[in-house]
């Protein structure tokens, strides 16, 4: 037999329904703020400031475009491709944070009458122009960027090249899960870099030019933009920059410089060969096989704008590649 | 006073208000500028991973239901397969503004050539249908195993929806599996169950 509840025991309706309300306001509260803390880590960080050493005595270049407006170093600093740091291009900037770039060389090495290593004391004795160039990356945005650097040809010239040597591979620096990246007395890395298998391409990371393309005067090495030493996520301390060819192409950090004969294998190109060729200029009329190539968001616009042949400088560059199919050779 | 309907009406709101929420932030981080350097790609991005999320929930509340008996979920179904196709049109209106400056005969020259753009397209086209019969209305002019039927569209929605996401991707695979893994568990459940039915209902002829 159910034991007689006495009035005075049931809970008064009014304070039964104001703990009601007092929970769902809870609920409410808390799981709002739950979905918006999903929402934040899906979203973009705050951009990060980046605060480099000047480079003295930085000349002005006539390679350099006119008219187009520079992207903003927000957007150059926090935008960026670098696999080995994150995949997610928003990210990589704090990722790259404790990349210790000092001390760093170069080897250059290979098919040349004299090989050596730079360090980066020497490199930074080069001569160094500011190049404006415009950078198109593959994925189908792109920027106007003010890099610190000098001619590729410049540095090959040091070592001598053969006349043997066809092709220059390059090497970005990589302390994950392979540290012997060669003889080089490697920098100290924060091991901040992911695996292969997080990234789906292989580290470490190269490229490869032709040798005529390598001594283009457009081709150069750069250790700086906006008249500063590059930050880490745009491939601190020295990088390749070739404008008339896909971004992924102007390999970041580089270690080593190697003169071959044969061509050399492309990180890109080894991930997806029907998707990155070796060569891989800025070609409108040749669409990447998931998507066109015929437009691209510049940073810092909403709308979209035509890509140009060889980025805009097929005056200077079209003559490397005469007699050749482009839609064969991507 | 009806507690049950009391209830139901509450979690409405709540799974509404939570619904809205990436949407109001993602329209807050746009008006103050906060969507990075290149905020077209993080919007589409954005309500495409939503489009994704909110069709996986939808489709989460039969197993759910039926595991766990929580029947009462079906009443938030609707609201939430809704929301699919809201974040969905966003998505789609973003690509087509933005990306194409609202140019149809571009836009349609995307889907013929593009595969990845083909299989979004046909993901939202599917749910259009499914939006439309939505209503109580509809579910009575189709009778229950005609919509029942019509509604089976938004498993392949959802397959085509989770390919579209895959074939964007340059190397990092990462978050299109895990769709991939739930999407595959949830039509999982829903195969093999129907096997189980099928094999029941036969045993029981012979």
């Amino acid at each position: 037999m159910a034991e007689k509840i006495r009035s005075r025991e049931i809970t008064p309706e009014n304070l039964y329904l104001n703990r009601r309300n007092f929970i769902r306001a809870g609920v409410f509260a808390g799981s709002t703020l739950a979905t918006a803390g999903v929402y934040k880590l899906i979203n973009p960080p705050p951009p990060k400031e980046v605060e480099t050493a000047p480079i003295e005595n930085v000349v002005a270049s006539t390679e350099s475009v006119a008219g187009d407006e520079l992207t903003s170093l927000e957007n150059i600093t926090n935008y960026n491709n670098f696999y080995e740091f994150s995949t997610r291009k928003t990210a990589v900037a704090r990722a790259a944070e404790d990349f210790v770039t000092e001390p760093w060389s170069i080897s250059v090495e290979g098919a040349a009458g004299k090989p050596r290593v730079f360090g980066m004391d020497e490199i930074l004795k080069f001569t160094q122009e500011e190049r404006i160039y415009r950078l198109r990356c593959v994925e189908g945005w792109s920027m106007v960027i003010p890099w610190v650097g000098f001619p590729l040809r410049t540095l090959l010239n040091k070592v001598e090249p053969l006349s043997s040597a066809k092709y220059v591979a390059f090497q970005t620096f990589y302390d994950g899960a392979n540290p012997k990246v060669s003889g080089v007395k490697l920098p100290q890395g924060a091991n901040s870099m992911q695996s292969s298998f997080g990234a789906g391409i292989e580290f470490p990371y190269v490229e490869g030019l032709r040798i005529d393309e390598a001594m283009h005067p457009l081709a150069i090495v750069a250790t700086g933009l906006y008249g500063k030493r590059l930050p880490n996520q745009n491939g601190a301390p020295v990088r390749l920059v070739v404008p008339w060819k896909y971004g992924f192409k102007s390999i970041k950090s580089i270690v080593r410089i190697r003169l071959t004969e044969t061509e050399p294998p492309t990180t890109w190109n080894i991930a997806a060969p029907g998707e990155y060729g070796f060569y891989s200029n800025v070609n409108p009329e040749v669409a990447h096989p998931r998507w066109s190539q015929a437009n691209e968001r510049r940073i810092g616009e909403i709308g979209m704008r035509k890509t140009l042949m060889f980025n805009g400088y097929a005056d200077e560059v079209a003559s490397l590649y005469s007699g050749m199919d482009l839609r064969k050779n991507f | 006073m009806n507690d049950a309907k009391n209830d139901a009406k509450f979690y409405k709101i709540l799974i509404f208000v939570n619904s809205a929420v990436p949407l109001a932030l993602l329209g807050w981080d746009a008006y103050f500028g906060r969507l990075g350097a290149n905020p077209i790609e993080y919007f589409l991005r954005t309500t495409g991973v939503l489009t994704l999320v909110f069709l996986l929930l939808s489709l989460l509340i039969t197993p759910l239901r039926k595991i766990f008996g929580w029947n009462q979920l079906i009443r938030y179904r609707r609201m939430i397969g809704l929301f699919a196709f809201f974040y969905g049109a966003v998505h789609l209106m973003t690509y087509s503004v933005f990306d194409k400056s609202f140019r149809i005969g571009a836009i349609v020259d995307d889907v013929w050539e593009r595969p990845f753009i083909a299989f979004g397209m046909a993901a939202f086209i599917m749910l259009i249908p499914l939006a439309v019969t939505s209503t109580n209305g509809m579910i009575k002019r189709l009778g229950g195993k005609n919509w029942q039927r019509l509604h089976r569209l938004a498993y392949l929605a959802g397959i085509a929806g989770v390919v579209h996401f895959f074939m964007i991707q340059k190397s990092d695979y990462f978050y299109p599996v895990i769709f991939g893994v739930v999407l595959v568990v949830l039509l999982g459940y829903r195969l093999a169950k129907s096997k189980f039915a099928a094999q029941k209902l036969s045993g029981q002829i012979r």
